[in-house]
């Protein structure tokens, strides 16, 4: 009799699968997205961020950035601004937590002083660009509900679509579509809709390249603000990973001393 | 002469840097126009000024070892005394599994509340530089950082002291006597070669940050007082006393509420009176994307408070102008691409309503410039307020950054 009913329930697993809410679909395919991007450790890597206004004209920052895996938790990470100028030796760092709101500080070498910054900061603009600092910040799992929309296909590649709703305070969004690629489980475009439901901007990630036979990165990203033409582009370069980071190279004291 | 000692060893002890040279700094034109006439005789209606600060830093052992050389140096149109060189860091950085090591001259920032430092103590203000006191010049140390999970403990030995710097004779503002630095007197036996000690434990949890912190040593802050020097003339005279200083620095983030306390208690400084307590608290509120725009809006208040209040030495011409005051401010933030900031700010002294204003802006301009504007105005200035001397002196100055 036992081993009747087991195999009758065995034989429903895959009825179980296909009953799936669209809501356990999102989130199943974030947790996997999850999954697959686990176990880096730690990375380094170039950045060239390039602001466009309506006009078209175009500025550019450079920045350098590492990051570091956090077991249970969200990254540590650190950018340091080599352009433009005034800002030389700037430093951010972050730690992103999972549940509860990031913690982030400025570092400005003019004044050698160390500046908290308020996490309702989230949707205020990095840099002057089109990336909200919450954009940057790591993408854990806790941080949306999830809603599998449908699959479709963008530019040639088979996606999920799937909508998800930031769950942290001082969000400046109600929502984000994302197409998340069915081979790699990254995204190809992220919309984001902001407090009045209406579309704000577009993020379209290309030229994913992997690492340590694993991990995709992108080696473009263009932000796009529909509401006022401006765009940001933002080109990575020079991904290290096993860079034997520690704590110490992202403590508060480490801020003081990047150049 | 000890802290060119230090930085002679510094430069002999680091190894012969490899690769990584790193040079850049900045050169700056600062014009400032005072809007009254001058109280006193050698004075100015207008200065220009430039100044020069390049930067010199090699990082090896995979960033875990550095040497930073950032001279200084300004020259002033009238000011002899403002025209001067200092060398702001000359230091040699270790970074160990327990921590940092640092030995050199640095500076280092203490502190969390924005109309004024009181528990920033460990260089000394360059106040030529600007009234603000926010400038400070380079101090030699052995300081070892232990960071721990329950917080960063910072240990200083501070050899060598350093003399507050004071507008001269054509210098504006300045009080109506010249301080000479001829006369400097120190309590202790040891003047400049005295030793000073200090120690900070600092920590955060979630949204609070917090630091302990004491020094002793001789103070930074000198009294001073009228007297005749050699040729004559009325001077004022700086002496520097023995001091204990112990405070607390303490920041919260709650939400769109950024609090803020500073207090101190020192002993040494004012004999007569004694021990004293002062403190600044207050806030900054955030409003985030003003009017719909991507601009941010704080709205500052802090009270400042020194407890000796008008009871300070009669002798002395530094007690604190802020016994009793308020501070009501604003900060935009534009988050545009010139990272244009514009921060406005009124001290209100709650016992006679003397008033400072204070508005300083900047904004980048193209990729290497960065334009800068500040304005200082005294009102209502009553004569028992330390900043009586300088009632005369508001000012709207312009300054012009190169960067390379």
């Amino acid at each position: 009799m036992k081993k009747q009913l087991l195999l009758a329930c065995l034989a429903l697993l895959p009825l179980n699968a296909l009953a799936q809410t669209p809501e356990e679909k999102g989130l199943a395919i974030a947790v996997e997205a999850d999954k697959r991007n686990t176990g880096w450790k730690d990375q380094s890597a170039d950045l060239t961020m390039i602001l466009k206004n309506r006009h078209g004209q175009s500025t550019e920052r450079a920045i350098r950035t590492k990051s570091m895996e956090v077991e249970n938790d969200g990254d540590k990470s650190m950018s340091i601004f080599d352009s433009p100028r005034d800002v030389q030796g700037t430093a951010f760092l972050s730690f992103t937590h999972a549940t509860t709101a990031d913690d982030q500080w400025l570092y400005l070498p003019a004044l050698k002083r160390v500046k908290r910054i308020a996490s309702n900061n989230k949707s205020g603009p990095f840099m002057g660009s089109e990336f909200a600092y919450e954009d940057l910040s790591s993408q854990e799992v806790e941080k949306f509900t999830y809603k599998w929309l449908r699959d479709e296909q963008y530019e040639g590649k088979d996606a999920f679509v799937i909508e998800r709703i930031p769950t942290y305070e001082y969000s400046g969004y109600t929502k984000q579509i994302a197409w998340i690629d069915k081979d790699i489980y990254q995204p190809l475009k992220i919309e984001f809709y902001d407090r009045k439901d209406s579309l704000l901007k577009t993020l379209t990630s290309h030229e994913y390249k992997q690492y340590l036979d694993k991990y995709w990165r992108a080696s473009r990203m263009e932000m796009v603000n529909h509401q006022t033409n401006k765009s940001t582009t933002l080109r990575w370069s020079n991904y290290k990973f096993s860079n034997g980071f520690t704590d110490r190279d992202f403590d508060r004291n480490s801020l003081k001393r990047v150049r | 002469m000890r802290p060119y000692l230090i930085a002679i060893a510094i430069v002999a002890l680091s190894p012969l840097p490899a690769q990584s040279h790193e040079f850049r700094g900045n050169v700056a034109v600062e014009y400032r126009q005072f809007f009254e006439d001058a109280s006193y005789d050698d004075q100015f209606n207008n200065n220009v000024s430039l100044s020069a600060q390049p930067e010199y830093f090699h990082q090896w052992d995979n960033g875990d070892q550095l040497i930073a050389f950032t001279p200084y140096v300004r020259i002033d149109q009238h000011d002899e005394e403002r025209t001067h060189f200092d060398i702001r860091e000359l230091t040699w950085l270790g970074v160990y599994h327990f921590g940092e090591l640092r030995l050199g001259i640095r500076k280092v920032f203490w502190g969390v509340t924005e109309s004024q430092h009181l528990v920033d103590i460990v260089n000394q203000t360059d106040l030529v530089e600007n009234l603000d006191g926010e400038d400070k010049l380079g101090q030699p140390m052995i300081n070892a950082a232990l960071i721990q999970d329950w917080g960063t403990v910072d240990l200083f030995v501070l050899p060598g002291f350093r003399e507050r710097t004071f507008a001269g004779k054509h210098g504006r503002p300045r009080n109506q006597f010249v301080v000479d630095k001829d006369l400097t007197e120190y309590e202790s036996s040891e003047e400049q070669q005295h030793i000073d000690f200090a120690a900070r434990y600092f920590h955060y949890i979630g949204a609070w940050e917090f630091g302990i912190s004491h020094f002793n040593g001789t103070s930074r802050d000198p009294n001073l007082s009228p007297t005749i020097n050699a040729q004559g003339e009325i001077v004022l005279k700086p002496f520097y006393p023995l001091i204990n200083q112990t405070s607390l620095d303490v920041q919260a983030i709650i939400s769109n509420w950024l609090l803020k306390l500073e207090a101190i208690s020192r002993g040494g400084q004012d004999k007569d009176y004694g021990r004293y307590a002062a403190a600044t608290g207050g806030f900054e509120y955030t409003i985030v994307g003003i009017f719909q725009s991507i601009a941010d809006l704080g709205i500052i208040s802090e009270y400042l408070y020194d407890e000796r209040g008008g009871d300070a030495d009669p002798g002395t011409f530094m007690a604190s102008p802020f016994q009793n005051d308020l501070m009501l401010g604003a900060r935009l933030a534009f988050n545009d691409v010139q990272s244009t900031e514009v921060l406005a700010g009124l001290i209100v002294d709650l016992d006679h309503g003397d008033r400072f204003y204070n508005l300083e802006a900047e904004r980048r301009l193209g990729d290497a410039w960065k334009l800068s504007l500040e304005a200082r105005i005294f009102t209502h200035i009553h004569p028992a307020n330390p900043l009586y001397d300088i009632r005369k002196d508001d000012y709207a100055q312009l300054n012009v950054e190169w960067f390379f």
